[in-house]
């Protein structure tokens, strides 16, 4: 009987070479351009708030809230998916992107009712990142507390 | 001579934060793991940093820069374990993980329902 | 009965169902491609004025096979078998468009080789004297399918320049005992491949061997060389799964180079930002329907082998870390005279 014989590693090598170049210099470099860009947004909204007198640690968290705004709000109207098609990780990594990632589960899933749908699935991008962001804490925490 | 430290707080801002997010692209440009998997890993490497002291000073020098990122949000969890342990030992363990972070997590929960509720995925 | 076997696994028919209807609605970008004036209708907006893309995608797959039986002058009663298959979890959107006409229903899964599949089980149904007309459809929806097996559509992720694009759209077609039309001949029903593709985004290579195999294996059983056919077109392997293709059977001294094209390449124009190509249930319908039935019908391919290939994994199955095994159908449809077109018959039963 004729057969394609070939083993996954040989045929791994062809995929490879199948595949069309990708240019990671580009990706980082709109991934850079971007992410900093949204970080000089954070830093003007910081200094806004600190020139109507708040101190920085009241300021930060403020700032935190308008980014998670801003993203969600870029979500909600369509506009941060066509935003991260070109920047890639300059959307995925600043706190923009959490909201993102809240957001969009949050509005796909409505249509799943809002306590089943919305309600139970606004977690399912971002969880992992509360529940090992929480396990860390604890974990140094812990070490803390017993080495010290 | 103050818009000129702001000038600079800008350009670190942008330096340091698109710095962050050009390591995350390589991440996921070398590597087979998804964008959870480098936020998770982002988390950490706060949470991390802030154990052994050197979060601070890097905010200090880039502000936004760093805090914009959610590796900032490792760094929030974590001052936030820290600073309740110091003060209550034991329990700091559980109480002091939200404390700091309480308003992120909180936002992006009820903006998150907010926007969900008023619009529709797109095309 | 074994004298219906060609070979090792291909199917010749006796009676040579005849194609006597086929019909197609696409998405709006599919309607923008190249092959936009052929489809039957494109829809302006992806949620087709329902509240989800499910729905959406329901409604333009019912009404595809009203258009298909408006088309063949037939009423539903005249039908023997439905066989239908998507994209879908339970393959809802088939079971659902199927619920409207009371015809005995077959719902199949065969992911993108759906549209062949069901092709095949309807020539066999019929060329088994089990029935005198099958219709079979199948559809896909782009924002259906990344909501079920990737992530939310406003969900901020970049993706490479291999991934393939899932096609809106539903395709159908009516096989009759008799009447005017290309006639399918042949089939080889493929054999599940997988050679540990573990990338979800990269269904192309995953896909190809499998076509690889069925083609390799059909034109052994038939003793034919690819020459001997208008076109050997394959469901939605995309540029880079058509690569891999050639390169498999270069292998085996099988040349594709000038009778090979592939429905995710035809289905969208070079500046439609579609990755590789597209893919979904709906790519070798729509382009199989719209496109390539009318190119027999009217005389301009004589003889073709259409070969859907479908990615069998599910959501699951990826992050539980196992590759991706694939299928591929053949099906081979002639036209037998230039007469033969469809639209010059009258029915009288």
């Amino acid at each position: 009987m004729p057969q394609i014989n070939k083993t996954p590693n040989e045929y791994q090598k062809m995929v490879k070479n199948a595949h069309p170049s990708d240019s990671k210099v580009k990706n980082f470099i709109s991934a850079y351009v971007i992410g900093g860009l949204i970080c000089v947004v954070g830093e003007i909204i910081t200094n806004i708030l600190t020139a109507q007198g708040l101190a920085l640690n009241e300021a930060g968290p403020l700032m935190s809230v308008s980014m998670i705004f801003i993203g969600g709000l870029l979500t909600g109207i369509g506009v941060y998916d066509e935003i991260a098609q070109y920047a890639g990780a300059g959307t995925i990594v600043p706190i923009t992107g959490f909201a993102n990632a809240i957001v969009s589960p949050a509005m796909e899933y409505k249509q799943d009712g809002y306590i089943l749908g919305l309600g139970a699935k606004m977690y399912s991008v971002a969880g992992p990142v509360l529940t090992y962001g929480m396990l860390s804490a604890f974990i140094v925490g812990i070490i803390k507390l017993i080495f010290i | 001579m103050e818009s000129e430290v702001r000038g600079l707080n800008y350009l670190a801002a942008f330096l340091v934060g698109g710095l962050v997010c050009g390591l995350g692209q390589l991440f996921l440009d070398f590597t087979n793991y998804t964008p959870a998997h480098l936020l998770v890993g982002m988390v950490i490497t706060g949470s991390l940093l802030t154990g052994v002291g050197w979060f601070q000073p890097i905010i200090d020098f880039a502000g936004a820069g760093i805090t914009v990122p959610v590796i900032n949000f490792g760094h929030v969890l974590t001052k936030g374990v820290l600073t309740e342990v110091e003060r209550e030992g034991f329990l700091g363990l559980f109480a002091g993980v939200l404390e700091v972070g309480s308003a992120g997590v909180s936002a992006s929960i009820i903006i998150g329902f907010l926007m969900a509720a008023l619009f529709h995925p797109k095309e | 009965m074994m004298n219906k076997v060609v070979g090792n696994q291909t199917i010749k028919f006796e009676r040579k169902p005849k194609i006597i209807s086929s019909a197609a609605i696409v998405g709006p970008k599919e309607g923008e491609g190249p092959l936009g004036e052929y489809f039957d209708k494109a829809l302006q907006d992806s949620y087709y004025q329902e509240q989800t893309w499910e729905k959406a995608e329901r409604k333009m797959t019912q009404e595809n096979i009203d258009l298909l039986l408006q088309k063949a002058n037939l009423s539903p009663d005249k039908i023997d078998y439905l066989i239908g298959g998507d994209l879908l979890n339970q393959t809802v959107t088939s079971n659902f468009a199927a619920r409207k006409f009371a015809v005995p229903y077959f719902g199949i899964y065969g992911a993108c080789s759906t549209m062949v599949e069901g092709m095949i089980l309807g020539a066999i149904l019929i060329d088994g004297g089990y029935g005198y007309r099958t219709i079979n459809f199948t559809s896909s929806h782009y924002q259906g399918a990344e909501r079920q097996y990737r992530t939310p559509n406003e969900y901020g992720d970049k993706y490479p320049s291999y991934k393939q694009w899932t096609a809106t759209g539903t395709g159908a077609t009516l096989l009759a005992k008799d009447g005017q039309g290309p006639v399918v001949t042949e089939a080889t029903v493929g054999k599940v491949i997988d050679l540990g593709v573990k990338d979800p985004k990269d269904m192309g290579s995953a896909m190809a061997p499998a076509a690889a195999d069925t083609i390799l294996q059909h034109l052994n059983d038939t003793g034919r060389t690819p020459q001997d056919y208008d076109l050997i077109v394959t469901g939605d392997l995309g540029e880079v799964g058509s690569k891999l293709l050639k390169e498999l059977l270069a292998e085996k001294n099988i040349n594709l180079q000038d009778c090979h094209d592939d429905c995710g390449k035809i289905l969208y124009n070079s500046d439609q930002d579609v990755g590789a190509g597209g893919s979904g249930c709906a790519c070798a319908a729509v382009v199989t329907a719209a496109y390539l039935l009318p190119y027999l019908n009217n005389g301009e391919f004589k003889r073709i082998f259409v070969v859907a290939t479908g990615a069998l994994l599910s959501p699951l199955t990826s992050l539980q870390g196992e590759s991706i095994p694939s299928i591929a159908h053949g099906i081979v449809i002639e036209n037998e005279s230039p007469n033969n077109a469809i639209g010059n018959f009258s029915y009288e039963e």
